[in-house]
């Protein structure tokens, strides 16, 4: 740090949070890779194996996600609309990485042994809940910061649009608020006074229903801000415009409208919801692949015109004019082209019958690791080589590890992936230890297929550590420059208008007006059947 | 709105490929009744060997040639285990768990169904091939999860 405070203290603060629980998760991400295919790793055992799944899985899709989140979300809104309420900013901070401790300490303990998705009757300690909740309340505060800088902006700037980048930031922002009124629930009326004794029972298929109200769009807080950067920042770094400003506001509408209202997909193996209900939240769920698709199409044409600006005529020749070493780059198309891949599993997967072929099995570990743990997790590797410069004023040390990195991840991450994709096809449970299933002959065929992504995770293992090496090494000990600043992607044709795609209050109360449409009736019929709640269970 | 003509063009294909998909999921649901298991009843989970029903967990030969199973999941087992049923029958899982949540795969077939205490799953199937089938618990349920499993006998 140089003398006079750097003015991203905040968002830097944000990052070295989420760095160091990817770094913490990574390791004993490919421990549990190995495990799983029956290395002889030293010390392995059922207990460690489960508190393993529950750090990487907290560690990875609750934390490094939000706070990377938090922090591109600061770092945006400075940007763009300028940053407001900075002292609220920082007390949300500590309260979530209080929270984010408590949490990690609670599971490294072995006294919180219930996965990331923490479903009653199994009961985690008190703190395990606290410590999620208060990561979640400093979150809150984040919202709330974003939503002020913005009002604070339109005040001074009546009928213009939002700049695209805040734009899809705050259509972030709506999204998890939604969605964490679902966890709230389930935290707050169950899990945190039953963990502490207040209440004896809870239901277990009443807290699944808030939880996946919560964890469907989650997907989405994760992914949007991933989106935002493939279209205002990469089409501008490549060299490019973005192709069009105003379908890509309606994408971000889209998302905040649908991502609810589509929980049952993840409960349609359940009993006590009707098949009806859940054939209604398949029809949301096919819906919201449209602004997926709608990205696909803008984000590649932006780059080819990238391409084209660079003087290429040809049908493809584009392509090869593109800056293929550079990691933002690399970074952002390699995400894209995995979730390509990922989002026609995840069509599988939302096709009411036909997922009771993957359904809980290794092909959904394969999923999301090829959604949240490529799409959203590289993008978000790409824009830290992006960042470190302009937000520490450092040039990136070690650039070529930088240029390889996001190569070494996708070829670790299709090894590690399409087996899991296969072995899932075949019958192979996900979240096992194990799956010698006592020798059973079904279970020897499944074991080839767990090497493979057991080398492929020690592949990504070694990509995960470049990364960390060269964001150290840069934050330590980076060539100080000056004048790179954050910049935007321009419209291909014409410029940004004011209209009903920035009216956020209009989609978020419609997407309110969907949420009641979707869960009123099946919640409320689960809260009046004869019910019989559950006592604690801690069989870990 | 101002929308390029390929742009135009990708938007429809992009809605025709989404609505075939779901035509697809709609017409299965509706018209041959492919629908994911939904019962909706309740059982105490404390009073599961009290129970009439599940208190006797065992599989019934019904008049009609059709087989009925009724099964508990436990920490870290399922009975009845072996399930021994025929082939080309109709085959009705009813399933509940005294403890925590569970899966219930049968490896090679459609029959995947999640088994919560305090309800009861229910599923009906048609086993076509003659074989043994691994029954695996696919919910993570604690220390021994990866170890819990069955067998489906179809003769
Ligand atoms: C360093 C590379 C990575 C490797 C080798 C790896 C490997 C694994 C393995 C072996 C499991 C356990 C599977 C099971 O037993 O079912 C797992 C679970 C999981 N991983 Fe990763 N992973 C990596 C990166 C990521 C990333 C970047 C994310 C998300 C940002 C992520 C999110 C998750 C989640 C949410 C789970 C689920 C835990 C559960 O089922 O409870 N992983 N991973
Ligand atoms: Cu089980
Ligand atoms: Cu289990």
């Amino acid at each position: 740090m140089s003398a006079t405070k750097n003015p991203h203290r905040l968002e830097i603060s944000h990052f070295a949070v989420a760095v160091t629980a990817f770094a913490l998760a990574s390791v004993l991400a490919v421990l549990q890779a190995l495990v799983r295919a029956d290395v002889a790793v030293p010390m392995k055992s059922e207990s460690l194996y489960y508190i393993s799944v529950t750090a990487h899985g907290v560690l990875m899709a609750l934390v490094f996600t939000t706070f990377f989140i938090m922090g591109l979300g600061y770092c945006f809104a400075r940007a763009t609309v300028g940053l407001e309420w900075t002292r609220v900013a920082w007390v949300s901070f500590w309260i979530a990485l209080a929270g984010t401790l408590m949490t990690t300490a609670s599971i490294l303990s072995g006294k919180s042994t219930v996965l990331y998705t923490f479903y009653p009757p199994l009961q985690a300690h008190w703190t395990f809940y606290v410590g999620a909740t208060l990561l979640v309340v400093g979150s809150w505060g984040f919202c709330a910061v974003m939503i002020r800088s913005y009002l604070a902006w339109r005040r001074s700037h009546r009928a213009e649009p939002v700049p695209l980048a805040m734009h899809g930031m705050l259509a972030t922002v709506a999204i998890w608020l939604l969605a964490t009124a679902g966890l709230a629930v389930e935290m707050l009326t169950m899990l945190i006074p039953w963990s502490l004794g207040m209440i004896e029972r809870v239901d277990p298929a009443i807290a699944r229903t808030w939880f996946w109200w919560f964890g469907h769009p989650l997907t989405y807080f994760w992914l949007v801000p991933a989106y935002v950067v493939w279209y205002t920042v990469l089409p501008k770094h490549a060299g490019g415009r973005l192709f069009s400003d105003k379908l890509t506001r309606v994408v971000f509408m889209m998302f905040i409208l649908f991502s609810t209202p589509v929980g049952f997909h993840h409960q349609f193996s359940d009993p006590g919801i009707s098949s009806s209900w859940k054939l209604l939240h398949t029809l949301t769920t096919y819906a919201i692949l449209f602004p997926s698709f709608v990205t696909a199409f803008t984000v590649t044409a932006s780059l080819e015109v990238a391409g084209r600006m660079k003087g290429k005529k040809g049908l493809f020749d584009w392509i090869g004019a593109l800056p293929w070493r550079d990691p933002l780059f690399s970074s952002v198309v390699l995400a894209m082209l995995t979730f390509g891949i990922g989002g026609f599993g995840g069509a599988i997967n939302a096709a009411y019958a036909m997922n009771t072929m993957v359904h809980n099995t290794a092909w959904i570990q394969g999923h999301f690791h090829l959604t949240v743990g490529t799409a959203v997790a590289l993008t978000f590797m790409g824009v830290t080589y992006w960042l470190l410069p302009r937000v520490l004023g450092r040039e990136l040390r070690f650039a070529p590890l930088a240029a390889v990195q996001p190569y070494l991840w996708f070829f670790g991450m299709m090894l590690f992936s399409i087996p899991s994709h296969i072995v899932g096809l075949m019958g192979m449970p996900r979240r096992i230890y194990t799956a010698e299933l006592f020798g059973s002959p079904v279970a020897r065929t499944w074991q080839p297929f767990s090497t493979a992504s057991a080398v492929g995770g020690v592949i990504l293992f070694v990509s995960a550590m470049l990364y960390i090496v060269v964001v150290a090494a840069t934050a330590l000990w980076g060539r100080r420059v000056n004048g790179q600043t954050i910049e935007f992607s321009e419209p291909l044709e014409g410029a940004p208008e004011y209209g009903l795609w920035d009216r956020f209050a209009i989609w978020a109360t419609l997407a309110v007006v969907l949420i009641v449409l979707a869960y009123a009736v099946p919640i409320s019929h689960l809260y009046m059947m004869e019910r019989f709640p559950s006592l604690p269970q801690m069989p870990f | 709105m101002k929308v390029h003509v390929y742009e135009r063009a990708w938007l429809w294909a992009a809605a025709v490929m989404i609505a075939g998909f779901l035509g697809a999921v709609v017409f299965s649901a509706v018209v041959h009744a492919v629908q994911p298991p939904s019962h909706m009843e309740t059982v105490d989970p404390e009073k599961i060997f009290e129970h009439p029903d599940f208190s006797n967990p065992r599989v019934e030969s019904r008049d009609d040639g059709s087989t009925l199973v009724v099964g508990v999941a436990q920490m870290f087992s399922f009975s009845p285990d072996p399930i021994t049923v025929k082939a080309g029958k109709p085959v009705t899982f009813r399933l509940t768990s005294t403890d925590v949540i569970h899966g219930f795969q049968v490896v090679g077939t459609n029959v995947n169904a999640t088994v919560i205490p305090g309800y009861v799953t229910q599923q009906t199937v048609t086993f076509s091939k003659r074989g043994e089938y691994l029954v695996v618990c696919n919910e993570y349920c604690g220390l021994a999860h990866h170890i819990m499993q069955a067998k489906v006998v179809v003769e």
